[in-house]
């Protein structure tokens, strides 16, 4: 029972990052792949009917942590306390920029809150990715099950630990460029014109970029946890991973040579989803690994809620899952094909 | 700060307060907006359809801040009270993932279509995306409503040896009786909250002579509905709150109260201020026996004073919690007069001629939210010293590794972020009031170029 919830979790977190993903990808891609008003609304009119609904899957997966695994969300929440507020205050500066910006026709008032939702774009795939370094590199739990680490320290990987090291701001780099890469496929696949240009022109290097960060990435993370890669022979689910990420990043590119702009933005989805699954399988069961004493990580074991109340959970989870993935298959049928640069007075 | 938990509260106390001011509106506003909706499809009139289109628009500006500043809520569970939420999780992570996957998805899911699709997907779909819309913010209402309900009435649950809190039995917590009163009474007074909006929107169009026949339209279902929902807050749903809490937090009733010492003829005071430090009431008003009705139904019932309970179970802050809940019945007796003299000059037909009227009922819209954040403030405040009551304390819920310089830098932030947002809010709601129903054709979404 742990263990499926320790997937269910694990599962909602990676529909997240593919579904806002690529929302914050068109974000960082915005003031580049949209020149004018009207190739800027076109970007917001595609993310436009998804970004909230992509978002409610953070708020659903934390909730499900939270029912699951309290002790992890506990230690983790205010473990990264100040770094979270970051994501926070970034989360409402981006929903803010979106919604507000075209209630005012002024150039002035559009132009800032395009920079502002740009600037929040680009920052939380960094916030993100530098929190998914610190899960894959590990924190300072200590024997009470807490921990409250600070920004940096020494950079080091070793302790004490900082929430930015060298090695989590490479992944978090790396979460960057791919989350960047997504968007660029999704603007690629969902708009036309000029747009749909200038965002194939930028998937060609960031592509590369992403499959170049993501060796070095997998690579490193051998030498910073050792752990991960030691559970490989034993987590069939870590071989299904990687081999759905990298047949993912070939669909990217095969699509990208044969103009086939929907097979790889799912080749990209496959990427990510492949990603974090397998980096989940090689964790598992372990969620927040201590760097100060490995009995003293928090486990889908020593960290679960009583298997009443993870059956319990399950109840209603088994009912409303199917029901949130209904939703997005009626609204992906609701706003099929291109989006168009926006000429019609109705949309974002 | 020596006491450890105080700017956790500040911290929670002023995002929480800060955020419900917009879902009280969205929650109103969506029921309203179903009025027009249906009285569109029933009647075909265009007036009906403008009303929900011009609404919509306020709904779309308000939804937005309300989901921006609902995010920290959810994380500050985590954040602010690692402990209470490390314990409990089995419990109100249920009902706090259950909103996310029943209410959220639902809700953005079809936010999109009722702000921009009335012309792209047509009439049908866009009447069921205002439908889904209040379903989905009434639900998202009820999930943290019965999560609050376990922390001011805990049940359904047991405690664990290593104090973990688990569920025994899930319908009982989902269905805690507490739940129910308090989401009739939270509701209704939402509705209060667009009632009064929807009214001084008609009221101010009204005395500038402006968009005359929707002017009418809001003031018209504006004074009624509020009318009715401002009767319904007091009785029943505010009386069946009151008993709740007479019976299971007697404490709480007696601070409320400012009183000190038990007998019958239980008293309401209409003014005076409580004085903690020589346990009396100041310069009191009293109405003899009106508490003593309220708590148990009868005017010479015994209503047990502070005296009875040791010290260390009183709340922790009585004179705040003294006046939020003298602020929110006086105030809700105060909607009842207003609108009902509103409602008796509507009658008469006079209303819309009725200047010094239509300028309180332009001028009142804000007091509504003063009411329902005092209400708030009064279970929450009540609630204390208890995080949940009578269980755990409030001292022993917090992070205990976050210190105090962590939570003022957040707590700073906040407060610039929020004053931000609120003047760009009211910015963004002047321009649409100032705008108008005013729309070109069937639905284009208003004025947006």
């Amino acid at each position: 029972m742990e263990t499926l919830w320790f997937w269910l979790v694990s599962v909602m977190l990676a529909i997240y990052a593919v579904m806002d993903g690529f929302d914050f990808g068109a974000g960082i891609l915005h003031p580049f792949v949209a020149r004018t008003d009207a190739e800027r609304r076109q970007v917001l009119g595609a993310i436009g009917p998804w970004w909230d609904g992509n978002e409610v899957w953070l708020l659903a997966a934390g909730g499900s942590l939270f029912l699951a695994f309290p002790k992890v969300l506990a230690a983790g929440f205010s473990g990264f306390y100040l770094a979270l507020f970051m994501v926070i205050w970034t989360l409402i500066m981006r929903g803010v920029s979106i919604e507000f910006r075209s209630h005012l026709p002024d150039g002035m008032w559009r132009s800032f809150w395009d920079r502002a939702f740009n600037v929040a774009s680009l920052l939380l795939p960094v916030l993100l990715g530098a929190a998914l370094g610190n899960v894959l590199r590990g924190v300072p739990v200590d024997d009470t099950g807490y921990f409250n680490i600070p920004l940096f320290t020494d950079f080091g990987t070793g302790n004490p630990v900082g929430i930015l090291d060298w090695y989590t701001v490479l992944v978090a780099l790396f979460v960057l460029v791919t989350i960047a890469n997504h968007g660029a496929l999704f603007l690629a696949w969902k708009t036309d014109g000029p747009v749909h240009e200038r965002a194939r022109r930028f998937a060609w290097p960031l592509s590369l970029l992403t499959a170049v960060l993501g060796g070095l990435a997998t690579l490193i993370t051998a030498t910073v946890n050792p752990d991960i890669y030691a559970n490989l022979p034993h987590a069939p689910l870590a071989w299904l991973g990687m081999l759905m990420f990298l047949t993912g990043l070939a669909l990217v590119f095969w699509g990208l040579f044969h103009n086939q702009d929907r097979l790889a933005f799912v080749g990209s989805a496959a990427f990510i989803l492949g990603l974090l699954a397998a980096s989940a399988a090689c964790l598992f069961p372990v969620m927040l690994k201590s760097t100060l004493d490995p009995a003293w990580s928090l486990t889908a074991h020593n960290a679960a809620v009583s298997p009443h109340g993870l059956r319990t959970g399950l109840k209603w989870w088994a009912f409303g899952f199917p029901i949130a993935v209904a939703y997005f298959v009626m609204l992906f049928r609701l706003h099929r094909g291109k989006v168009k640069a926006a000429g019609d007075s109705e949309g974002y | 700060m020596s006491d450890l938990v105080f700017w956790h509260r500040l911290q929670f106390g002023f995002t929480a307060a800060y955020h419900y001011l917009f879902p009280q509106l969205t929650m109103g506003l969506a029921l309203f907006i179903v009025l027009f909706k249906l009285l569109a499809r029933r009647t075909r009139d265009e007036r009906y359809q403008d009303a929900a289109r011009f609404w919509i628009r306020i709904f779309g500006v308000n939804f937005a801040v309300g989901v921006v500043t609902g995010i920290p809520m959810e994380f500050q569970f985590g954040t602010n009270w690692a402990q209470f939420s490390s314990r409990t999780g089995e419990i109100i992570g249920q009902t706090l993932a259950m909103e996310g996957m029943f209410a959220f998805f639902l809700e953005s899911t079809f936010l999109g279509v009722l702000l921009w699709g009335e012309k792209r997907f047509g009439r049908q779909i866009h009447d069921l995306a205002a439908l889904a819309l209040f379903v989905g913010s009434w639900l998202s209402g009820y999930f943290i409503i019965a999560t609050n309900a376990f922390m001011q009435h805990p049940v359904g649950h047991r405690i664990a040896l290593d104090g973990t809190y688990q569920i025994a039995s899930f319908l009982s917590f989902l269905l805690n009786p507490w739940a129910l009163a308090q989401y009739a009474h939270n509701m209704i007074a939402s509705v209060v909250t667009a009632s009064f909006v929807v009214t001084a929107v008609g009221a101010f169009y009204t005395l500038r002579g402006a968009h005359r026949e929707q002017a009418t339209l809001y003031l018209k279902t504006g004074v009624v509905v509020g009318l009715v929902a401002s009767l319904l807050v007091a009785f029943p749903t505010g009386d069946w709150q009151a008993k709740l809490v007479a019976k299971h937090q007697p404490v709480t009733l007696a601070a409320m109260e400012g009183r000190w010492s038990s007998g019958p003829w239980a008293e309401i005071n209409l003014i005076g201020q409580p004085d903690v430090l020589n346990r009396r009431l100041d310069n009191p008003l009293p109405v003899p026996g009106v508490l003593s009705f309220l708590a148990h139904g009868s005017f010479d019932s015994n209503v047990r004073g502070l005296d009875e309970f040791p010290a260390e179970q009183w709340p922790t802050n009585i004179e705040l919690l003294y006046y939020s809940f003298h602020i929110m019945v006086g105030l809700g007796t105060i909607f009842i007069a207003l609108l009902g003299l509103a409602a008796f000059l509507l009658w008469r037909r006079r209303l819309a001629r009725t200047r010094w009227m239509l300028w309180l009922l332009t001028l009142a819209f804000p007091f509504p939210y003063i009411a329902n954040t005092a209400g708030w403030m009064t279970a929450e405040m009540g609630r204390q010293p208890w995080l949940i009551y009578g269980l755990l304390r409030t001292r022993d819920g917090a992070s205990h590794l976050v210190h105090d310089g962590q939570t003022v830098f957040t707590s700073l932030g906040f407060a610039g972020i929020y004053v931000v947002l609120g003047f760009l809010f009211v910015f963004l709601i002047m321009h649409e009031v100032a705008h108008g129903p005013v729309f070109a054709g069937p639905a284009t979404g208003g004025h947006k170029e």
